[in-house]
């Protein structure tokens, strides 16, 4: 940023730098209980960088939650942990095995966990009274979310109403609620994925190492590489070979799928995602194949 | 260096919004292969003849099922010299406050106009808003070309009926251009269908407007958001203003009024968490340190002692009503947000109600409805740090927040403060 003779122009990394930090200490000033959504990818480690630069040199001050569907990829965990020592952050675990076990929620016959995070994250966020969640969201996900207001009102369940949000004007953001209720908050909604991987390139991000290209044994399934994973095992008829590989999103194990790669350094992933031809859920998300409205039916049960 | 344009659609419904938006998408080769598989299964399954491209950015169950938009689609794509954020906004009278929310962050508007239909009131309306918010650049966008045999007539009638419509309005740089949305004429290239246009395509419009100069690094306007006061040993006597700025330009060493105390100081730095910058301008997010312990707070406002906003609690504005279930009445409160600054404020009076479609001012009115536009005048429970919304868009624009329902009810744009 010590360009001399300039035009008084941001470029456009620093500019969804600004409008992030700015989103993120609105909520700190206006809300008693924030917290922060972390699930170890990409775009959550993102968000919890500009959660520290926002407050620098004082911490974060709000606690970060994770949670844990019990299918994940010990790297991520890993990272999570360092991560949150770094920083001395809280770090809160809403875990789906417990709920499972204790039985609040029932695991589908498929074994996927991905519809019964939304019950284990309410009641996680109504038992800590949490009033204001951030979200690492970006719009260029998904149709859905490509309709989600930067602070997105939910009613006492949770519930998103897409077709009764709030107007929401330059960058005055209404965090009013009633108790129960809450704002989900989305600092990255600008961001595309683009963006991010240039993000984490400029300020040096650790990723897990599964975003990058390494040797995996997959399985091919729906057209998707999935690898093989103590909660994902190939059915018969379905052969596991190994492949280059790289993870565009990390979610669930047992629903993330792998792409095959060559890229593993940040430049040559930078090179990939420039040129896709297909979106990061669209190459790996098996959740969002089962309808045309999955994001927006699971949004409007109180999923992130 | 690359930099960001952000346009919103605009228009009535049915004029081709979104079509126009997924037919610059798809001829740039920004949309990816699963998004247009997903939309050519959905136009091949209800039977369409052809592929649907409004449905790129139609992505909620309800607008696919009615064919409208009904609120905002934020898309993005990029050409080698710029990042485009798009704001798609529904054309339906019902939603306009989501047009509103969608332009009011945009450098550029995009009026759409059925070809066949001209101007109508929900068109007018459109405009009016745009140059309400006073978004720098106007394209009046003729569609749907192909169905008026390309005909230069019927453009220069279209082109003529509204450049006298915009002469009455606040309009800094007007561009009207022919397309078609459905055929791609003059989205992405030029059209041979139309030699008699000269002008450019609308992507080769939207990559060379120039939007650096709406920027205003003249008044220094930084709203005190969040103290920063770090509970450590390490920085135990640090005490920083985070913000962003919203004008003008902040140095190290700068005399600076803090208001509405009116306390002065120097600037003994401006920050970041990678350092110190020499320099803060719009729309940075940095933390302003000052040479003296002086009371700041949030909602406090941080400028040049020779250069002040108004500092006033008579504020009157341009308000457009956005509550259906309640109208804008006087002697009525509200919660006020403005800047940083929340207050409370009272509806003092309604010098009048504006005709969208005639720019009538109808001054018995005592009330406004839904979509409905008037000016105000305000009186709030503590001073606001105000400037008029012309000359500075973050310093000049509120909402009004309903304190039972908690609904943002009204957006506001400053004309005088006092
Ligand atoms: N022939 C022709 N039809 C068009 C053109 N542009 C759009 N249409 C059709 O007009 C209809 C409405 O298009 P949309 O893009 O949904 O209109 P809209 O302005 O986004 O509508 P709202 O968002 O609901 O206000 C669709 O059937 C389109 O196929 C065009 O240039 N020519
Ligand atoms: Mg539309």
């Amino acid at each position: 940023m010590n360009s001399p003779a300039h035009d008084y122009q941001l470029s456009q990394l620093d500019l969804l730098e600004a409008e992030a930090i700015f989103i993120m200490r609105e909520v700190v000033a206006e809300f008693e209980r924030p917290v922060l959504l972390f699930s170890g990818g990409k775009d959550s480690i993102v968000m919890l960088k500009l959660a520290e630069k926002a407050f620098y040199p004082a911490r974060i001050p709000f606690a970060v939650m994770h949670v844990d569907t019990g299918h994940n990829f010990d790297e991520v965990l890993a990272l999570r942990d360092e991560r949150v020592a770094e920083l001395k952050v809280q770090l809160i675990v809403a875990s789906v095995q417990e709920a499972i076990d204790s039985g609040q929620v029932v695991e589908p016959p498929d074994g996927t966990r991905n519809r019964i995070q939304t019950p284990v994250l309410l009641d996680a966020l109504e038992k800590h009274r949490f009033t204001a969640i951030f979200g690492g969201a970006r719009r260029d996900e998904d149709k859905a979310r490509a309709k989600e207001r930067i602070f997105s009102f939910r009613d006492e369940f949770g519930q998103w109403d897409p077709k009764n949000q709030r107007p929401e004007l330059w960058n005055l953001y209404n965090g009013r609620i009633h108790t129960g209720e809450s704002i989900r908050v989305f600092p990255l909604s600008n961001w595309t994925e683009l963006d991010i991987w240039h993000y984490i390139k400029r300020e040096e991000i650790e990723l897990p190492s599964i975003y990058y290209a390494h040797e995996r044994e997959v399985f091919d399934r729906d057209g998707m590489l999935f690898a093989v994973h103590e909660k994902k095992q190939p059915k018969p008829g379905e052969e596991v070979f190994t492949e280059m590989v790289r993870y565009r999103t990390v979610g669930d194990a047992s629903l993330t799928a792998a792409v095959r790669s060559e890229a593993d350094t940040v430049d040559l992933v930078i090179d990939e995602v420039a040129s896709t031809r297909v979106t990061e859920r669209g190459a790996t998300r098996g959740d969002d194949k089962f309808s045309e409205a999955a994001m927006e039916d699971r949004k409007r049960e109180g999923y992130f | 260096m690359m930099d960001i344009l952000r346009f919103a659609t605009a228009g009535s419904v049915d004029d081709g919004k979104s079509t126009l938006i997924g037919r610059l998408l798809y001829d740039t080769k920004t949309v990816f292969q699963d998004q247009i598989d997903a939309v050519e299964k959905v136009s091949h399954d209800r039977g369409d003849d052809y592929v649907d491209l409004a449905l790129l950015t139609d992505g909620l169950r309800a607008e696919r099922e009615q064919g409208i938009t009904i609120d905002v689609a934020y898309r993005y794509f990029a050409t080698p010299n710029r990042k485009f954020i798009i704001a798609d906004t529904p054309g339906h009278i019902q939603y306009t406050r989501n047009m509103v929310t969608g332009a009011s962050t945009a450098d550029l508007a995009l009026v759409l106009v059925d070809a066949r239909k001209g101007l109508v009131e929900q068109s007018r309306r459109h405009a009016f808003l745009a140059s309400l918010l006073q978004v720098p650049h106007l394209v009046l966008v003729v569609n749907k070309m192909d169905l008026v045999d390309y005909s230069q007539e019927v453009y220069e009638n279209i082109r003529e009926e509204f450049t006298q419509f915009a002469a009455k309005l606040r309009v800094p740089d007007l561009t009207v251009m022919p397309v078609s949305a459905l055929k791609g004429d003059n989205v992405v290239t030029r059209s041979a269908n139309m030699p008699w246009y000269e002008g450019p395509s609308l992507l080769h419009h939207l990559e060379n407007v120039h939007v650096a100069s709406d920027r205003n690094l003249i008044d220094v306007r930084f709203p005190v958001q969040y103290v920063i006061r770090p509970q450590s040993d390490e920085w135990h006597d640090y005490r920083g203003y985070a913000g962003q700025v919203l004008g003008g330009i902040l140095k190290k060493g700068d005399e600076v009024i803090v208001l509405p105390s009116g306390y002065t100081s120097k600037i003994l730095s401006v920050e970041t968490a990678d350092g110190e910058v020499d320099e803060a301008y719009a729309p940075m997010s940095v933390t302003v340190r000052l040479e003296d312990e002086i009371d700041v707070s949030r909602g406090d406002m941080i400028c040049r002692p020779n250069n002040q906003p108004t500092v006033a609690q008579d504020i009157d504005a341009m308000i457009c009503w956005m509550d259906e279930s309640a109208p804008m009445r006087v002697g009525a409160k509200y919660s006020i947000k403005h800047t940083t600054r929340t207050a409370r404020t009272i509806v003092k009076g309604l010098q009048y109600r504006l005709d969208v479609n005639t720019l009538h001012r109808d001054e018995e009115a005592n009330e406004l409805t839904l979509n409905e536009i008037g000016r105000v005048r305000l009186r709030t429970t503590v001073p606001l740090m105000a400037d008029d919304y012309s000359r500075n868009r973050n310093t000049g624009g509120f909402v009004l927040v309903d304190e039972g329902t908690n609904r943002t009810v009204a957006a506001g744009m400053i004309t005088e403060a006092s």
